[in-house]
């Protein structure tokens, strides 16, 4: 058993937040399509997967154009919000409004294809992957931590605010929350819902992006790498209220935080039983509180 | 208007369809090779999951992604019981089936205040966090590297080669399964299933207590994945390892329902047989085998893919999956659905004027 020291503490909490930033921005991804489009996107860890792949590729890939880390990533945005676009249109909007049985089909097959496209293009052998941050650590009145570990921490926040000002100040952003809203209300004052809702599909890859790069330094690249990640940022959504952003993203903290703080001080939750952990959390909240922490209860008429 | 009209011949019908089927199966291996028959045992594997699956999904309409993890406590079940207790194998098949509707029941409970995408949701966590619950307890278990237990070899009586005694073990529980499933169903059970699937508040309003049925369903099925996963285990050569219940495997589980649609026989065959085409990149149905598709992809779209290059398979299976729920608008689901309601229409209402 560990001796239980306050920086040891601290320092578990810190490396807390920065996994679970990771986990916060592909759970906002998971929401923000959720509440968009009523899909739950099983693929959303594949997507991610996938934007990696070709941050890989523009980046690392001696074949590839092995570009500056941050064109490099910039770039990764651009393409995954596009392909997050293209797909809304071509995969999800024709299933609009079909049995709910029938969407978590087309979402599973997508999620398939995508990991057979990249182990296809790519291989399936386990990547390097550079960061963006140094792993140097700091000395911080005894609690160590890494520039990469305050990096994750201040992109996710970072992303957030814009994403913020983008909904609360854009009339874009407007239009997408009056969209997810309600849809006839939206399109009969003329808010084109049907774009809105690829919008949200191309932002949610981005997040997704955003998750998989800051992931792949640590767990390496490989077309498997976003499984376990899916998995949390699912009980992330889950914990904070599958209908709220805010949710997502306190959710994804507080579940970064605790997980270490199980695998660390509950030796049941070390290793890989985190996953367990997370499957803890999501069967948890649903039995208990549906609604997460921030979501709203809704009402069903009878 | 009429009576209804046909019901003792649909029945007729059915009987034949039956009895053909079990001659065929009983049959089948004067033309199989042995490979053949195993892997034929494997489908009839899919087709006991299957069978248990649409009593869940096709039935009482809750989804499970899950059902990948009832089929690894069934196969551990038994690995565990024959090679620590020595338990002879035949006896573990059924304690299999209890331990995973125990399973069942258990994730039932959390599950009862969840439908649609959010049990979708939880089910899937389920799948995604069975491995690792199984290398927690390596002693158990064996951790990663897994658990092998005393090969099976056919009782010497009969005379036949382990891989044709596969078949007819596998084949005749198979049969068991439907034919319990199928008891199951024709009656109150089934029709109050069926009131859960399409309205729960409805269903409730007749008197369907629904924790008891939705609990029902989800051990009863959990059962039959049971049994399916200790026959799985007995089959793959004495052998089980976290991988072999992987993510995956769940997931096929519910496009072999989808594709077998709800409760005809001919159509659980068809998802058994897919499930195993899928797994098995030789394993041929009417001499194409899944490389075969991509080779149909090449034909099409005069490419040049190399059909045995890692990732084509599933990405073509991928593709191909959401192509046939797009091409059907409401979905495999929505399809089935509209059939079995104008059956029941049919069966219950003829004459009486629909709202």
């Amino acid at each position: 058993m560990l001796a239980f020291t306050w920086t040891d503490f601290a320092q578990q909490v810190v490396s807390g937040l920065a996994t679970g930033s990771i986990y916060a921005s592909l759970a906002l991804a998971i929401v923000i399509i959720y509440r968009s489009t009523g899909v739950i996107n099983f693929a959303q860890g594949e997507m991610a997967m996938f934007s990696t792949f070709i941050a890989w590729w523009l980046i690392a890939d001696p074949g590839g154009p092995e570009l500056h880390l941050w064109i490099g990533f910039a770039l990764t945005l651009a393409i995954s919000f596009a392909g997050g676009v293209a797909l809304e249109r071509l995969v999800i909007r024709p299933v609009e409004g079909a049995p709910v049985l029938t969407i978590v089909m087309v979402t599973l097959g997508l999620g398939i294809a995508l990991f057979g496209l990249a182990a296809w293009i790519w291989g399936a052998d386990t990547k390097r992957f550079p960061s963006a941050f140094s792993t140097r650590t700091v000395d911080l009145g005894g609690v160590i931590f890494s520039i990469q570990d305050v990096g994750f921490i201040a992109v996710t926040f970072a992303a957030v605010f814009c994403l913020w000002l983008f909904f609360r100040y854009t009339k874009v952003g407007l239009g997408l929350r009056a969209a997810a809203g309600s849809r006839d209300a939206s399109r009969l004052l003329g808010v084109r819902v049907s774009w809105m809702l690829a919008l949200a599909w191309g932002l949610a890859a981005m997040l997704g992006a955003l998750s998989g790069v800051m992931a792949a330094p640590t767990i390496f690249l490989d077309p498997n790498m976003m499984r376990g990640v899916l998995l949390y940022a699912f009980a992330a959504a889950v914990l904070g209220g599958l209908d709220s952003p805010i949710g997502a993203v306190v959710g994804g903290l507080v579940l970064g935080v605790t997980l270490n703080l199980l695998g660390t001080y509950v030796s049941f939750f070390g290793g890989e039983m985190r996953l367990v952990g997370g499957l803890v959390v999501i069967l948890g909240v649903l039995y208990f509180r549906p609604a997460g922490l921030f979501g709203k209860t809704a009402v069903r008429r009878v | 208007m009429t009576t209804v009209p046909g019901l003792r011949g649909r029945a007729a019908a059915s009987a034949i369809s039956a009895a053909l089927f079990v001659a065929l199966v009983a049959l089948l291996p004067l033309v199989l090779d042995d490979f053949e028959a195993s892997q034929y045992a494997y489908v009839a594997i899919y087709f006991i999951a299957i069978c248990g699956l649409n009593i869940l999904t096709g039935y009482t309409g809750q989804i499970s992604l899950g059902h990948g993890a009832f089929m690894a406590v069934g196969g551990y079940t038994t690995a565990i019981l024959a090679a620590k207790a020595g338990v002879p194998y035949l006896l573990t098949i059924p304690l299999a089936g209890i331990v995973a509707g125990v399973a069942g029941l258990l994730l039932a409970v959390p599950a009862l205040r969840l439908s649609g995408l959010y049990l979708a949701l939880a089910t899937f966590g389920v799948a995604l966090a069975t491995p690792a619950l199984i290398k927690k307890y390596p002693d158990l278990t064996g951790g990663s590297t897994g658990l092998s237990f005393d090969l099976v070899s056919a009782p010497s009586w009969l005379g036949l080669s382990t891989n044709d005694w596969f078949y007819y073990l596998t084949w005749t529980i198979a049969l068991c399964s439907l034919a319990a499933a199928w008891l199951l169903l024709r009656g109150r059970t089934g029709r109050a299933f069926r009131a859960v699937r399409d309205s729960e508040v409805a269903a409730v309003s007749f008197g369907v207590h629904l924790p008891t049925y939705k609990m029902l369903a989800f051990s009863v099925s959990a059962f039959y994945a049971g049994i399916a996963g200790a026959l799985f285990a007995i089959v793959n050569l004495s052998y089980v390892s976290p991988e072999t219940f992987a993510l995956r495997l769940s997931v096929y589980l519910v496009v072999g329902t989808v594709a077998a649609g709800l409760g005809s026989l001919w159509g659980i065959v068809f998802g058994a047989l897919l499930i195993e085409w899928l797994t098995v990149p030789s394993f041929e149905v009417a001499t194409v085998s899944r490389t075969d598709l991509v080779d149909i992809v090449n034909a099409v779209a005069r490419t040049s893919i190399d059909p045995q290059a890692l990732g084509i398979s599933d990405f073509v299976f991928g593709a191909v999956l959401i192509g046939v729920m797009l091409l059907l608008p409401t979905g495999a689901g929505g399809l089935l659905r509209r059939g079995v309601t104008a059956l029941t229409d049919r069966l219950y209402t003829r004459g009486r004027p629909t709202s």
